[in-house]
């Protein structure tokens, strides 16, 4: 049954992608079936006659360098506190994830403030900066339970075999932790193209705007709404999302056990 | 041969560790300092740079304002509404995911699609499903004679979800519910699974039923990860202004504004940016005591 | 091929002492057994003597030369895990060639030194495989390997055998033991089975509570124990242990014979025993009883051979004999071995 309420507006998000006006507009249609021949008049007109593309490659871009920036901060950060800090770092967890949750909505003021200072403010560069402030904490969290899950005796095997503590870190711990970097990749991407709140502030010329700015305000020329283009948007863009975390689900679960292991542990 | 840096375990910690804090704390502790600065100044848009303080006199024309009023009311029912209904349903949908079963996979991308979903697009599809001329939900109302004149729910063809007080509330709520709800499920679950199968197997031998299984021993073993799961989510809720600003805009009037939506209107719509620093600072105890007993409760878990 | 020495190696966790106190001295190319229960400290004692772990007071030496802070990998000490460690991310060859890669010797000399020590073992066959794939036995050949290749001073054992099952546990501990005869390393020997240390050290240190107990050969410890904690630790069954006066007497089962119909030998004591339960185990018989006239009601036992088991009957009572010279004596407070009869 819940997936019958969760899925529900995303089929009915699906279905509308392939409507015709005549068919869509008609309040005596029943709106589950295809009363008139499905379409993709829509689809087409998303890909040639908005500014889809043009966000869908701002998107992109800003979701690889982000990842990229997350990666180079997160990696070394989260093993650093799983590892080499002491006991504290290994309890960090909550605490980071609580980073995490830190509403962009209390920062955003002063970080448009500081991002028009920077004469960043309009360009994906402003993105560029600020949303690893939410994927750091949240991939350091990842990672953390992560790391703290690869058996120590690797790397102390590593360090009698003859490596430094880096040398551990780089030949033995990273390439075991590839998994967890993997998923880390998958969900930075996704955070930075989910949110909503920087994107909509700190850029407001079209052509820097992210799907996720710009769709709702692309799509919604005055008071006429482009329902079906709106969500064939929606839809190409979460539909592998969905998938992707769907199938990392188990994982997330996994970060989160670690937490409750360590409180078991910790008390 | 003597010990280098990268031998050197707390410094070596530290170095690796120092870029992601550095980055993270000029990024938001400085900002947050920086909102605090705003909030008592008179910055705006136009003039961004703070020139005088000004004292409390932002927060106090704020307060007065009967924005404020409903959209801290609105902030804080829509929150533990939200809240209530997530826990319930999060509980049982996890009671469901223990178990194997064929199509799981599957079953899981449906699941957490709705978390999945960039909140934009999310509200966006919520606003069409919900529109007041063409939602299916009122077609199928309507079918089963439920809404029409001379109905339950009429006389008229159509409901107004996001044009009313409590159904748009109502509206938003169910929104906030569809799409963290599977968040929640994610931490109820790993807290469902630490439970140890020996329990429940020594349960279901010692005769005990569903229900009472469920609330003797899974609800109490649950208790303090649930308690986490709502801080979480609170704090998700609470902060959050994308839903109602792309579905009533706070309308009608100001009967469903927000606090984080009505900071975004005042303080860059609305160009006056230190009266909006001083309405999402009125966030800020909220968030602080939610962290502070998320966390309280998370360390002393098992301490019983 | 080096000694080992310790001083005054002390290791605080908070206000728990780990470690409190110990020296030793290994010769070279000599194997210690460090055994103890688990607590005793003997892992802690291991890591810091591997450079895992620093002291918190102390002196490590190898070879005479102080190593106390220095990191692993500068102490040419080679370690086998209790899980063997076997890097799961690469073959069988790679984990054998990664101390030597991780030291920079060239990629022909490393081959040359994998083949030798490949053939050495005996895993020419397991050469491409990754651990995931191989079994206990095999996964302590690689890791034995592993260690071997690079010609450390010192080798360390961390209960190596105890993730074997029971049938390969003996075979193993002959291999393990010829291997050292012929490589000549020294080695320390890390384990929580007094089996495994009477069989395979040259000597024993025996430790309790972050303390050794004592140090000496197997026999030294079994039949001249220091105290009663080692006098019960080793041997198994354990030490039968009596109060008496203000001492503790102490002999074990194999020496408490049943009375026959010959004459008592010269310089024996009896015990009156009330048996109450008759084991067979296949080669020998134990006898549980309980000491007559005894106010503590002490638990005693008997090992005896089948050929003298004869008569006796659960619920029955019957003397038993021992002679004096096997009696060990221990005061009642200290637990420790006194001198004299009594």
């Amino acid at each position: 049954m819940f997936v019958l309420f969760a899925a529900f507006p995303a089929l009915w998000m699906v279905i509308t992608v392939f409507k015709s006006d005549a068919d869509l507009y008609n309040p005596y249609h029943n709106p589950f079936i295809f009363n008139l021949p499905p379409t993709l008049k829509n689809v087409e007109f998303l890909f040639t006659s908005t500014n889809f593309t043009v966000f869908l490659w701002n998107s992109l871009f800003i979701g690889i360098i982000v990842v990229a920036i997350t990666l180079l901060l997160s990696v070394p950060a989260a093993y650093s506190l799983s590892r080499l800090v002491g006991r504290w770092g290994q309890h960090s967890s909550i605490a980071i994830f609580l980073v995490y949750l830190i509403p962009p909505t209390l920062l955003f003021i002063p970080l448009y403030e500081i991002v028009s200072l920077l004469k960043l403010a309009n360009t994906v560069w402003s993105l560029i900066l600020v949303y690893p402030t939410i994927t750091i904490p949240f991939c350091t969290w990842l990672l953390l339970g992560f790391f703290k899950s690869v058996p120590r005796e690797f790397e102390e095997s590593a360090l009698i075999d003859g490596c430094s503590r880096f040398g551990a870190f780089l030949r033995i711990a990273l390439p075991l932790a590839l998994p967890g970097i993997a998923t880390c990749i998958v969900f930075a991407f996704a955070l930075s193209l989910s949110d909503y709140i920087y994107a909509a502030v700190f850029v407001s010329s079209t052509a820097s705007r992210t799907v996720s700015a710009g769709i709702p305000t692309e799509l919604i020329r005055g008071d006429i709404y482009y329902w079906q283009s709106l969500m064939a948007a929606a839809a190409i863009v979460t539909i592998p999302l969905a998938v992707a975390y769907g199938l990392l689900f188990d994982r997330l679960v996994k970060g989160f056990q670690g937490d409750i292991a360590d409180d078991k542990a910790a008390a | 041969m003597h010990a280098g840096v990268a031998d050197r375990d707390g410094l070596l910690g530290m170095l690796m560790l120092a870029p992601a804090v550095i980055y993270i704390f000029i990024l938001v502790a400085v900002p947050f300092f920086l909102a605090i600065a705003l909030s008592v100044s008179d910055a705006t848009v136009g003039d961004p740079h703070i020139h005088h303080f000004v004292g409390l006199r932002n927060f106090i024309r704020v307060m007065h304002e009967s924005a404020f009023g409903l959209g801290l009311r609105n902030s804080i029912i829509i929150t533990f509404a939200s809240l209530l209904l997530i826990l319930i349903l999060a509980t049982a949908e996890s009671e469901l995911l223990v178990h194997n079963f064929r199509g799981k996979k599957l079953v899981q991308i449906f699941l957490i699609l709705p978390w999945a979903m960039p909140v934009s697009l999310a509200a966006i599809d919520w606003l069409w499903f919900l529109d007041s001329e063409f939602s299916p939900v009122d077609w199928l109302l309507r079918s089963v004679h439920l809404l029409g004149p001379g109905t339950l729910l009429g006389p008229a063809n159509h409901l107004y979800y996001f044009g009313r007080e409590w159904l748009g509330l109502a509206s938003i709520i169910t929104i906030y519910v569809w799409r963290l709800l599977p968040f929640a499920t994610l931490i109820v679950l790993a807290g469902r699974t630490s439970i140890p199968r020996d329990i429940f197997e020594q349960a279901e031998i010692d005769g005990s039923g569903f229900f009472r299984t469920l609330f003797r021993i899974t609800l109490p073993a649950l208790m303090p990860i649930l308690v986490v799961a709502s801080m979480f989510t609170a704090l998700l809720v609470f902060g959050d202004m994308t839903v109602v600003a792309l579905s009533t805009r706070g309308g009608p009037g100001y009967t469903t504004q927000v606090l984080p939506y009505w900071a975004y209107l005042k303080g860059i719509d609305g160009g006056a940016l230190s009266e909006g620093a001083a309405i999402a600072l009125f966030l800020f105890p909220v968030l602080l005591a939610g962290s502070i007993l998320a966390l309280r409760f998370a360390y002393r878990a098992e301490s019983r | 091929m080096a000694t080992l020495e310790l001083r005054g190696i002390k290791k605080r966790f908070g206000e728990f002492y780990a470690v409190d106190g110990v020296d030793l001295m290994i010769a070279e190319g000599e194997f210690l057994a460090i055994l103890g229960p688990s607590g005793c400290g003997k892992t802690t004692l291991m890591r810091m003597i591997a450079g895992l772990e620093p002291p918190t007071v102390g002196e490590v030496l190898i070879g005479g030369v102080p190593v106390t802070h220095l990191p692993p990998r500068a102490r040419n000490v080679s370690m086998v895990f209790q899980s063997y460690a076997l890097y799961p991310h690469m073959s069988v060859a790679e984990n054998i060639a990664f101390p030597l890669k991780a030291r920079g010797m060239p990629k022909a000399e490393r081959e040359t030194k994998v083949q030798w020590v490949v053939g050495l073992m005996g895993i020419e066959a397991l050469v491409k495989r990754k651990p995931g794939r191989l079994s206990g036995g095999e996964k302590q050949k690689v890791a034995l390997a592993r260690s071997l290749v690079r010609d450390p001073s010192l080798f360390i054992f961390d209960e190596p055998l105890s993730s074997l099952d029971a049938q390969v546990r003996a075979m193993a501990r002959g291999e393990l033991r010829q291997l050292h005869d012929r490589t000549g390393v020294t080695t320390v020997y890390v384990t929580h089975d007094q089996l495994e240390a009477l069989g395979m050290g040259d000597r024993i240190a025996i430790m309790n509570r972050g303390r050794v107990c004592q140090l000496g050969t197997p026999r030294e410890l079994y039949d001249d124990p220091a105290d009663t904690f080692v006098a019960s630790f080793l041997g198994s069954p354990p030490m039968n242990m009596i109060e008496y006066d203000e001492h503790i007497l102490g002999f074990r089962p194999e020496y408490l014979l049943p009375c026959g119909t010959a004459d008592v030998p010269e310089g024996s004591i009896i015990f009156k025993v009330r048996i109450s339960q008759i084991e067979f185990l296949g080669s020998e018989w134990l006898i549980y009883g309980v000491l007559e006239d005894d106010k503590n009601e002490t638990k005693l036992l008997a090992k005896v051979q089948p050929a003298v088991a004869g008569e006796l009957r659960a619920g029955k009572q019957h003397d038993f004999m021992i002679d004096r010279s096997r009696l060990r004596y221990f005061g009642k407070q200290s637990g420790l071995r006194m001198p004299g009869p009594v």
